[in-house]
């Protein structure tokens, strides 16, 4: 069985993200970038099932300039088999990113499509769902487990009251949450031979879609920083403040 | 050298990581218990860090100087314990048989040393001989197509764990000089093969020396380094400026991490009124730490790419290893300054390391031998 992951290149979640002075976006000058942790844990997921002799063939996709290819080479030392790379220094919003998804699967017709919930820099959490409904395949999101069952997958999902189990028809579109698994660490050599295994560039234009964002951004703002708490004295007294100062119950 | 800088950032950036979120949270709990937890031995296996320098052929990574002294930085940012338990089989412990070895020997143990199957030991310090290494007495005399070795060994890292020794034994008992010792390589379940009991150290806890005592210890005669006998002296000193210059990228890398622990403490402490980093007496201690581990790792570095250019190095290496070695003891005692009251205890990473970094001036050539060296080789050149 073929599956295919999306990865994504994205800020590392170590970094301190700045915003631009002028307010147009996030500082990425000289800024370290790695992997969205969805998508390391997509891919290990991968990993796994070809372990398991589920899968037998990796395809890692992912869309970005052509430093994200580094993102690949990463997922392809972690045990994928080959690399797909849609290169494009366009912003890519979560609609597009699905369209050129699209036309990955109905090139590659992967059984199961495994892509990370969100990413840690826009935090969306769509482009799972639009690739499914574009594809017309059945998705099962924020996955904790999944169990493939002959043409069928069983995936666990966490939802905000606990855990649903779905069983889908292959091919499906599952995204994954933090809990699936413990992704690995490369081994080094895995990383010297990543550089031999193959990966293929392509252009929006080479699959037909066009990136003509729907959105416009406005403006990116920094969080306000977090004012010092306060102690009070009684439960009475919290209640009083949450009621009649916070006013939130 | 770097010979792909790409796969060299993934490389770094993988074990940045690794260091990060295993190593360095279990930093303390290795300390307490003297010992690296078997789960986190596997995962330095499986990372692939036993063959660093080890050619891809048999397994390893075939790292240049240059990509070994990057990825020593890294490691060193954590406690020098973990780099203990591989550093014997990315120098002497495979080196020795790559440079010198017969084929038959090298197909023999360093794929096994590569993977980390096999940990090595190299011993060539005696009771009665340390910095005057080609003294040495453990002795190895043909008897058939075995030698027999006799004598002790003393502070051998990994002795304990060890599965090969690489041995150095005087063959020739009249040429009481360099050129009567051979290297052996001796497996460590071979009968009159004898460990101590392991030494107690003042830091680096987790790694482990000991003595090993050859009695009547018989090693068949093809286990030989090069297959013949009065080179292994000089087998040794091939491998030792690759030796000084890891052991000296480690100390940039334990530097940086000193400093860095140095600077959030002092960033956070406050004393009269404001954080102790504000303080100009303590930026002197910031900024001269920092000045030094800069100029330690641009000697590195430096010394790293003329070696891969081939280059002799011997004096660089020698410079690198002085310099680095004191240094980091420096920036050491100045972290633990920083912390003021706290640095004394335990709680805080600075006062382990401080006591970690204190066996960088002594082994792999005390100090005072680096300075030797360098002088000598001074002398030599202007002759
Ligand atoms: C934790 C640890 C691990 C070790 N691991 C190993 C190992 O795996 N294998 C191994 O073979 N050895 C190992 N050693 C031994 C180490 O290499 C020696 O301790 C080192 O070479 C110094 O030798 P020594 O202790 O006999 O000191 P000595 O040589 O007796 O030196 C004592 C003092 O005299 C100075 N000195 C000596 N000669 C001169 C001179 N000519 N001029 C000026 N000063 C001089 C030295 O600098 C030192 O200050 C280890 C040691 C330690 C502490
Ligand atoms: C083993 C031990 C036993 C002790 N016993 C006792 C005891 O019996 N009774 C007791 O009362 N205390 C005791 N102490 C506490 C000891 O006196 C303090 O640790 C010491 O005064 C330093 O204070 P601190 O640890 O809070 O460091 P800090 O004052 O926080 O200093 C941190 C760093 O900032 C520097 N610094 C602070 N202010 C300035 C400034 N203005 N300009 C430049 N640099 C500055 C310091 O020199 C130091 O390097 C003990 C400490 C230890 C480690």
């Amino acid at each position: 069985m073929k599956v295919l992951v999306a990865v994504k290149r994205v800020i590392d979640y170590n970094v301190k993200v700045r915003v631009k002075p002028d307010n147009t976006g996030v500082d990425l000058a000289n800024v370290k970038m790695a992997m969205n942790p969805f998508c390391e844990i997509a891919v290990e997921e991968a990993v796994r099932l070809k372990e398991k002799g589920v899968a037998t063939e990796i395809v890692v996709v992912s869309i970005g300039p052509k430093a994200a290819q580094e993102q690949i080479r990463t997922a392809l030392a972690l045990g994928a088999d080959r690399g797909i790379h849609i290169e494009t220094d366009e912003e890519v919003q979560s609609l597009q990113a699905a369209k050129l998804l699209k036309a990955v699967v109905d090139k590659e017709e992967p059984k199961l499509v495994i892509l990370g919930k969100q990413s840690i820099d826009t935090d969306n959490n769509q482009t799972g769902q639009m690739l499914a409904a574009l594809a017309g395949m059945p998705q099962g999101t924020f996955a904790s487990e999944v169990v493939v069952d002959g043409d069928k997958v069983n995936v666990t999902r966490e939802v905000d009251g606990g855990l649903v189990t779905v069983q889908l028809n292959l091919p499906a579109v599952v995204t994954t949450d933090l809990r699936l698994n413990e992704p690995r660490y490369a081994s080094l050599p895995n990383i010297m031979k990543a550089k031999k295994k193959p990966l293929d560039t392509q252009s929006p234009a080479d699959l037909g879609v066009d990136l003509t964002p729907r959105l416009t951004t406005l403006k990116v703002e920094a969080p306000q920083t977090r004012k010092a708490g306060i102690k009070v004295g009684s439960v009475e007294e919290l209640v009083d403040k949450l009621k009649n100062e916070a006013k939130v119950i | 050298m770097i010979r792909d800088e790409e796969t060299l950032n993934q490389l770094l950036d993988t074990l940045r990581r690794f260091v990060r979120e295993r190593l360095v949270p279990s930093e303390q709990h290795v300390a307490e218990e003297d010992r690296i937890p078997d789960d986190i031995l596997q995962e330095m296996k499986a990372m692939g860090l036993f063959g660093l320098s080890i050619p891809e052929a048999y397994g390893g990574l075939g790292l240049t100087m240059e990509e070994e002294a990057l990825v020593a930085m890294e490691i060193g940012r954590t406690s020098p314990a973990f780099r203990s338990i591989f550093g014997t089989n990315n120098g002497i412990g495979s080196q020795g048989i790559l440079i010198d070895g017969t084929e038959a020997q090298k197909q023999k143990y360093i794929p096994r040393l590569a993977t980390g199957e096999l940990i090595s030991s190299f011993c060539l310090t005696e009771p009665d001989v340390g910095s005057d290494a080609g003294s040495l007495r453990t002795t190895a005399i043909r008897d058939g197509d075995h030698y027999v070795l006799n004598g002790t060994k003393r502070y051998i890292t990994n002795g304990p764990e060890a599965g090969l020794f690489t041995v150095m034994a005087r063959t020739d008992p009249d040429n009481k000089g360099a050129g009567g010792i051979s290297a052996f390589i001796v497996e460590g379940d071979t009968p009159g093969l004898i460990r101590g009991k392991p030494d107690h150290k003042m830091g680096q806890k987790g790694a482990h020396t000991c003595d090993i005592i050859f009695d009547n210890c018989r090693v068949p005669a093809e286990n030989i380094i090069g297959g013949r006998e009065g080179v292994g002296f000089k087998t040794a000193m091939k491998v030792l400026d690759r030796g000084r210059l890891h052991i000296s990228a480690v100390c940039v890398g334990v530097a940086e991490r000193l400093l860095a622990d140095a600077l959030h403490f002092a960033m956070e402490r406050v004393q009269f009124g404001k954080p102790v980093a504000e303080h100009q007496l303590i930026q002197a201690l910031l900024a001269d730490s920092k000045a030094e581990s800069y100029a330690g790792r641009c000697m590195v570095l430096d010394a790293a790419r003329q070696k891969d250019e081939g280059v002799n190095v011997s004096t660089l290496a020698s410079c690198t290893k002085l310099f680095c070695s004191e240094m980091v003891g420096r920036v050491a005692d100045r972290a633990v300054q920083i912390h003021g009251g706290a640095g004394y205890m335990a709680e805080y990473a600075v006062e382990r390391f401080y006591r970690d970094v204190r066996l960088f001036r002594i082994y792999e050539g005390t100090s005072q031998i680096q300075q030797l060296v360098i002088a000598r080789n001074m002398i030599r050149e202007a002759q």
